[in-house]
């Protein structure tokens, strides 16, 4: 067991694990928050999806004494006082979910796509979002989705800049 | 997953001094970026007392061009940062392709050279706990009359594996070598001389590394000016996935002929496969129809596929074809 010091959500964490526990075990046992999911839990369907200094990492195939003085977001994080994240607004907008259940890591995967690469293509879109399975096959809509964040995300770096609307 | 302990030692040194001095994987095993190592735990492939955290390592993720324009790649260094190095981009395109081709972002961002070039071999009879095969000790490697689709073509005997890495065939092609460290010194190997055939030894371990021997770092030496170089993968989906078949290949030229060369080739052998001989038949011609014929033939001329992979030598002759017009053109 070891005590984990680190940021969660923006939040300072601080919990025991053992050392054989993974980020995720220690996300949804631990803090509670179980919007992450645990699927395959060896790194093929990416439900897991987190980011860690702000990059997109599998929670299941992390070790949790790995986010020792980290920032870690979860789906619970993305939101913010002004409300649903844009990614977030556009799943939502595009009925981009089945079950649901892959939802979480889509959205934390195409997070890190739309503020990297606003002007990303459908094969870019696709590419971004490869460890992540929809086992309903609801991609078209996911896809959909993430392109309208990206044009969002590019309309609001341009009215940012002052540019036209 | 088993419970072990994890130590996070602050030197190289340190590492090695941790790991088992036997083959005995039940002492000890490193973790890099851990995406095939946390795998394997869970599928209790490996049940070690110790895992031995190399992130405590200072330095270890650096990456360093040096005064004469050689790279120095720790093995921590992720292969996100490795695809995106703009020099990589410019001077190495090989090795800028290939990892841009491993895994998916998420793996990406967490995988590392290192774990890379160490990772253990995808084959279901490996992978599968319940199935005791010739590399965990059985007695018969179940590939060679079983389910054979994705191993391999070439070197393969007695076992089938195919190397798994996509950086190990470009890091052969640019002459890469690798630093050991373990607690008897270091030493440098060539990477073309690091992996093991089956019937080298190389049974239950693909590659030469010993067991208390810590890969630190990958020396990637100064290419002859004028290298034209690319990474071709195959994979069975258009998704993330390991190769079925791909091809390093590094090209010089000179008036329309080829003056240099060298073809690894990757997911069809137990190792990064070099063909020299493929390359002598390129050096001295121009790249032309008839060449590529010669040059393909002969890469694939001790292919002895099993019963369900004999379509990875065409597709193979197609991936070298593909990368040589390319690099011509």
């Amino acid at each position: 067991m070891r005590i984990l010091h680190f940021q969660l959500n923006g939040d300072d964490a601080e919990v025991a694990a053992p050392d054989h526990w993974t980020l995720l075990e220690v996300v949804r046992y631990r803090a509670g928050l179980t919007g992450s999911k645990q699927g395959c839990d060896k790194g093929d369907c990416g439900a897991c999806t987190v980011h860690v200094d702000g990059r997109s990492v599998l929670s299941c195939l992390t070790l949790a004494a790995d986010i020792d003085g980290r920032q870690v977001t979860t789906i619970e994080g993305l939101s913010n006082v002004d409300g649903l994240d844009v990614v977030q607004d556009c799943f939502d907008g595009a009925g981009a979910l089945q079950c649901g259940f892959c939802q979480p890591g889509m959205m934390m995967a195409a997070r890190q796509l739309v503020t990297e690469n606003p002007e990303a293509t459908r094969e870019e879109i696709k590419e971004a979002l490869a460890s992540n399975l929809c086992r309903c096959t609801g991609y078209t809509k996911i896809y959909q989705a993430v392109e309208e964040a990206c044009r969002r995300q590019r309309q609001c770096t341009t009215e940012r800049a002052g540019g036209a609307p | 997953m088993n419970t072990f302990d994890l130590q996070k030692p602050t030197s190289i040194e340190g590492a090695a001094a941790l790991l088992p001095t036997s083959s005995d994987s039940r002492q000890a095993v490193l973790l890099a970026g851990g995406q095939d190592l946390l795998g394997e735990l869970k599928d209790g492939l490996v049940e070690p007392e110790r895992v031995v955290n190399l992130k405590g390592v200072a330095g270890l993720d650096a990456m360093n061009w040096e005064a004469d324009g050689s790279l120095t790649l720790g093995a921590l260094v992720t292969l996100q940062s490795l695809a995106e190095e703009p020099r990589v981009l410019e001077e190495m395109a090989v090795l800028a392709e290939a990892a841009q081709q491993v895994g998916s972002p998420q793996i990406r961002s967490v995988g590392t050279v290192g774990g890379n070039l160490n990772q253990r071999p995808r084959c279901w009879y490996y992978r599968n706990a319940d199935s005791v095969c010739l590399k965990k000790g059985g007695t018969h490697c179940f590939a060679q009359l079983g389910e054979n689709k994705y191993n391999a073509i070439l070197g393969g005997g007695p076992t089938y594996i195919v190397h798994p890495s996509d950086l190990a065939p470009a890091l052969v092609a640019l002459g890469a070598s690798a630093v050991l460290v373990s607690p008897r010194g270091r030493r440098t190997v060539l990477l073309s001389e690091y992996y093991l055939l089956p019937a080298d030894d190389g049974i239950t371990r693909e590659t030469i590394r010993e067991p208390d021997e810590v890969l630190a770092s990958v020396h990637v030496p100064v290419q002859r000016q004028g290298m034209r170089s690319t990474y071709i993968k195959f994979r069975e989906r258009g998704s993330y996935d390991w190769a079925l078949s791909s091809v390093a290949l590094c090209l010089w030229m000179s008036d329309g002929m080829t003056t240099g060369a060298r073809l690894v080739l990757g997911g069809v052998a137990p190792t990064p496969w070099r063909c020299e001989s493929s390359e002598l038949l390129l050096v001295g011609h121009a790249v032309d129809e008839q060449t590529i014929r010669r040059v393909v033939d002969e890469a694939l001329r001790q292919a002895e596929p099993l019963s369900d992979n004999a379509y990875k030598v065409p597709l193979t002759k197609g991936l070298v074809t593909r990368a040589l017009q390319t690099l011509a053109s």
